[in-house]
């Protein structure tokens, strides 16, 4: 069915904007937005973020690593890095071994380390944990996510954000639009009459139950994402070994970003960092891989005009306890650094380093609130008001972005 | 909103306590009845000619770990426990499909609750050893099921416990044992993580025998206090006091209720019936005929989205698709798929297990749906497919896969593919009246 049939089919069986809305369709703008995603692809000027989580706790010590402080190496004696091992970024800190493209960056002034960052009262639960800093909402259970918020007040469209991963990551949901999904490998979708078939598929249909018209509208969110998207997929164009890989990921936001569709928040992520044993060898392999692909991804995106406008948020849902556990390992902990990267960065440090001796139960303390640094890009990055996504929190990161 | 006709209802209990049904079981239940299909799905008597026909895979050795530096040797060991790990994925597929039942059913769900990767315990011997626990403990006792799990060599390695000793406490199983297994969060605080922690102390894995044992000097034997209870603890004492708190039933009835009835949590009242059959004995087959009996079960809004494994294993099994049967490059396709849906068994992407719900309707779910049942579709036999209307052949397809209904608009999408069965079969697969269980 197409969009104008769409339409015409939702106004005769009487499906209202408000029946619509429920239904999770958003027809009412979405002839604008393809309209625009066709003739207005996006601004050159406009911000574009790129979220990268990387999901089990990723020890922060080991990651912006104070070597030389005594503290650290009697915390954790057989898996500190010693002041000549790190990469120094100075103020007794440096960048793990494996994060050489990142020292790069850090010396031509575009990463910035955001130190000590957590939210009220820490939760060492996994679940628990993202949850809150994917939904933004410390205290209670909410089900929509941050940026989710972000796609509901920009007028329910799924493809200001969307994610290179299977599974949509709860921080795109909002109430009445999630992000779209994209893997890697790109979308190729059937032809004939098997093509329109599923097409149709995707129509509403009035009374359904609203799991069945979630799939309804997840198939005609497909034909319009690769509609819009169709130059940028490239079908079996997995770049680099395993499917999945953050380079691959970042390798087609880079090509979507270049093509300039209308997207606006990517979400990308890079999992295993649960170090409960054997960290050393573990984590570094992983941020050398975070680097691998963090890196060149910036240095692409400052080739094109809408490249220069991206802007990165590297977290995870905790760092880890500041002691050791027997197994050359680190529990759960509490507070890690936030890495921005991006041409209007401002680089460098920003945030207290947490003491490594004044512990709240073992645990570094909170300086800066995860929400600060999700006020400093919805404000200076996405142009949208903090306080609306973040449940009236006004607070940024002072000077991170310009 | 309102109880679901006899034969939607005795389609929801092969959805739900089943992996979608068979050709012939559909009708079979609806002339037995739901409680007395339940029963029968649940009873230990009966012989399952599909479980006798798909063996556990003989995977061979767990190969030696290689030398450090030795190339050629690494390389060789990825390439057998790749194999191994196939073969294992390969078969569990080909069983669900064949036998089906709340027996497969039931280690499914205890898979994605006790989620387990291979990818980190990287011994697909042990992966298997857990997934027969679970098989064989399914639908027992829980506290059964928990003693076992606790010292489960392929969990001890995924959780890191096997290097948990005296001195040093390694937090990770303990933890996750407490906030998903058996208690839910909220329910301990840190200190109680600590004190577990110390209590599960001891436990080593040989992967060669595919054994754990306890080892007394790695063990903590000091006083300690978890959740109220003070004294030395081992393994299965923190799994006593543990199951003894008053949190647990509820959570333990809670998670299935979330998969098998609706992601609307339980009402009070209805949590009280379902921890009611539960009991002093952990009864989880009593549970299972509680959800069943509770009205919820056959209620219109009680819909799920299927998981991916469970779409495709209940598309396999309509259509007499056999995974172990396929040709590699098929195979291959299909696991493919999955991974492109998010969700291949044994490979669970954390130890909270697979998301539920609206997760999975992504906009790229859409084209790895098709994709696998493509597949399907060219190995299936599709006769009931051919001849008659067109208007015949779309009802032939619903009757097939067990859909209620058609709504106009899916009638309608599939009349377009009516000539081709193939196509029929695909496009009714990737329909929303398929993707959910209604």
């Amino acid at each position: 069915m197409n969009l104008l049939t769409r339409r015409r089919f939702l106004t005769l069986s009487g499906v209202t904007a408000a029946g619509a809305l429920a239904l999770g369709a958003t027809h009412t703008d979405w002839q604008t937005l393809m309209t625009a995603a066709a003739r207005n692809p996006l601004d050159p000027q406009a911000g574009v973020l790129v979220v990268v989580t990387l999901y089990g706790g990723n020890d922060g010590l080991n990651t912006v690593v104070p070597a030389s402080d005594p503290a650290y190496q009697a915390a954790r004696p057989h898996i500190a890095y010693q002041p000549h091992e790190v990469l120094d970024l100075g103020e007794g800190l440096g960048l793990n071994p494996g994060m050489t493209g990142l020292k790069g960056l850090w010396d031509a002034g575009s990463l910035a380390v955001v130190r000590g960052v957590g939210y009220p009262v820490p939760d060492h639960s996994h679940f628990r944990s993202m949850s809150i800093w994917q939904t933004a909402s410390p205290t209670t259970s909410v089900s929509t996510g941050w940026l989710g918020r972000y796609l509901d007040a920009g007028g329910g469209d799924p493809l200001r954000a969307v994610s290179v991963e299977p599974v949509l990551p709860p921080m795109l949901a909002g109430a009445t639009t999630a992000a779209a999904s994209l893997p890697v490998g790109g979308l190729k979708l059937p032809t004939g009459a098997l093509g329109a078939a599923f097409t149709s598929l995707g129509a509403a249909q009035a009374g359904e139950p609203p799991l069945q018209a979630r799939v309804a509208r997840s198939i005609t969110d497909l034909h319009d994402t690769v509609r819009v998207l169709g130059r940028a997929v490239h079908p079996g164009g997995a770049v680099g070994g395993r499917a999945g890989a953050l380079a691959a990921q970042l390798d087609l936001v880079g090509g979507l970003v270049e093509a300039g569709v209308p997207t606006r928040v990517y979400s990308v992520s890079l999992g295993g960092f649960d170090t409960h044993a054997d960290e050393r060898t573990t984590q570094q392999a992983l941020l050398t891989e975070l680097d691998g692909a963090l890196a060149p991804f910036v240095a692409r995106m400052r080739g094109t005009d809408r490249g220069k406008q991206v802007v990165m948020v590297v977290y995870s849902e905790f760092g880890r306890r500041v002691a050791a556990n027997a197994s050359d390992g680190t529990d759960h902990g509490t507070a890690g650094p936030v890495l921005v990267l991006g041409n209007g960065v401002q680089g460098g440090f920003h945030g207290q380093q947490p003491s490594l001796t004044d512990l709240d139960g073992g645990d570094l303390r909170v300086h800066t609130d995860f929400r600060d640094v999700y006020g400093s890009v919805l404000d200076h990055v996405l142009g949208a008001d903090p306080g609306v996504m973040l449940n009236g929190w006004t607070g940024q990161v002072d000077g991170l972005l310009a | 909103m309102a109880p679901l006709d006899d034969r939607a209802a005795a389609r929801r209990l092969l959805d739900r306590l089943s992996l979608g049904p068979r050709p012939g079981e559909l009708d079979a239940a609806v002339a037995r009845g739901v409680s007395a299909t339940a029963e029968l799905m649940l009873s230990t008597s009966t012989t399952d000619h599909g479980a006798q026909a798909t063996p556990p895979p003989a995977l061979g050795a767990q190969p030696d770990a290689p030398a450090k530096g030795d190339k050629a040797a690494q390389t060789a060991f990825a390439e057998t426990l790749r194999t191994q790990a196939a073969a294992l994925t390969t078969w569990w597929l080909d069983r669900m499909v064949a036998a089906g039942g709340s027996t497969e059913k039931l280690t499914w769900f205890w898979h994605g609750h006790f989620a387990t990767s291979e990818q980190k315990v990287r011994d697909a011997g042990l992966m298997l050893a857990q997934n027969n626990t679970l098989r064989r403990l399914g639908a027992g006792s829980f506290t059964v099921l928990a003693h076992a799990m606790v010292v489960d060599p392929a969990l001890l390695l995924w959780l890191d416990a096997e290097q948990n000793k005296v001195g040093a406490a390694n937090e990770n199983l303990g933890r996750e044992f407490m906030e998903l297994f058996t208690l839910g969060v909220d329910t301990y605080t840190e200190d109680d993580v600590k004190a577990a922690a110390r209590a599960l102390t001891g436990w080593t894995v040989d992967k060669q025998a595919g054994t754990a044992s306890f080892k007394p000097a790695r063990h903590d034997k000091g006083r300690l206090t978890l959740l109220g209870a003070t004294g030395p603890l081992d393994a299965h004492g923190f799994v006593d006091v543990v199951l003894g708190r008053p949190a647990s039933p509820g959570h333990v009835t809670g998670r299935l209720w979330a998969r098998l009835v609706s992601d609307t949590p339980p009402t009070d009242d209805q949590r009280a019936r379902l921890v009611a059959a539960y009991g002093p004995a952990r009864d989880l087959r009593a549970v299972l005929l509680a959800l069943v009996a509770e009205p919820a079960f056959t209620d219109s809004a009680s819909t799920i989205v299927k998981q991916p494994v469970e779409w495709a294993v209940g598309l396999m099994r309509a259509t007499g698709v056999r995974p172990g049967a396929l040709p590699k490059a098929d195979l291959t396709a299909v696991q493919g798929a999955l991974a492109g849906l998010g969700q291949v068994p044994f490979l669970p992407p954390s130890v909270g297990g697979w998301p539920a719900g609206t997760a999975w309707l992504t906009t790229s779910a859409g084209v790895a749906r098709l994709t696998l049942a493509s597949v399907v579709a060219a190995h299936a036999d599709l006769s009931v497919l051919e001849g008659g209307t067109p208007d015949h052949r779309v009802e032939a397809v619903r009757t097939l896969l067990g859909v209620d209904s058609w709504s106009d608009r899916t009638r309608t999408a599939l009349l377009g593919v009516a000539p081709t069965p193939t196509q029929l079969l695909q496009a009714a697969a990737g329909s929303p009246e398929y993707v959910v269980s209604a």
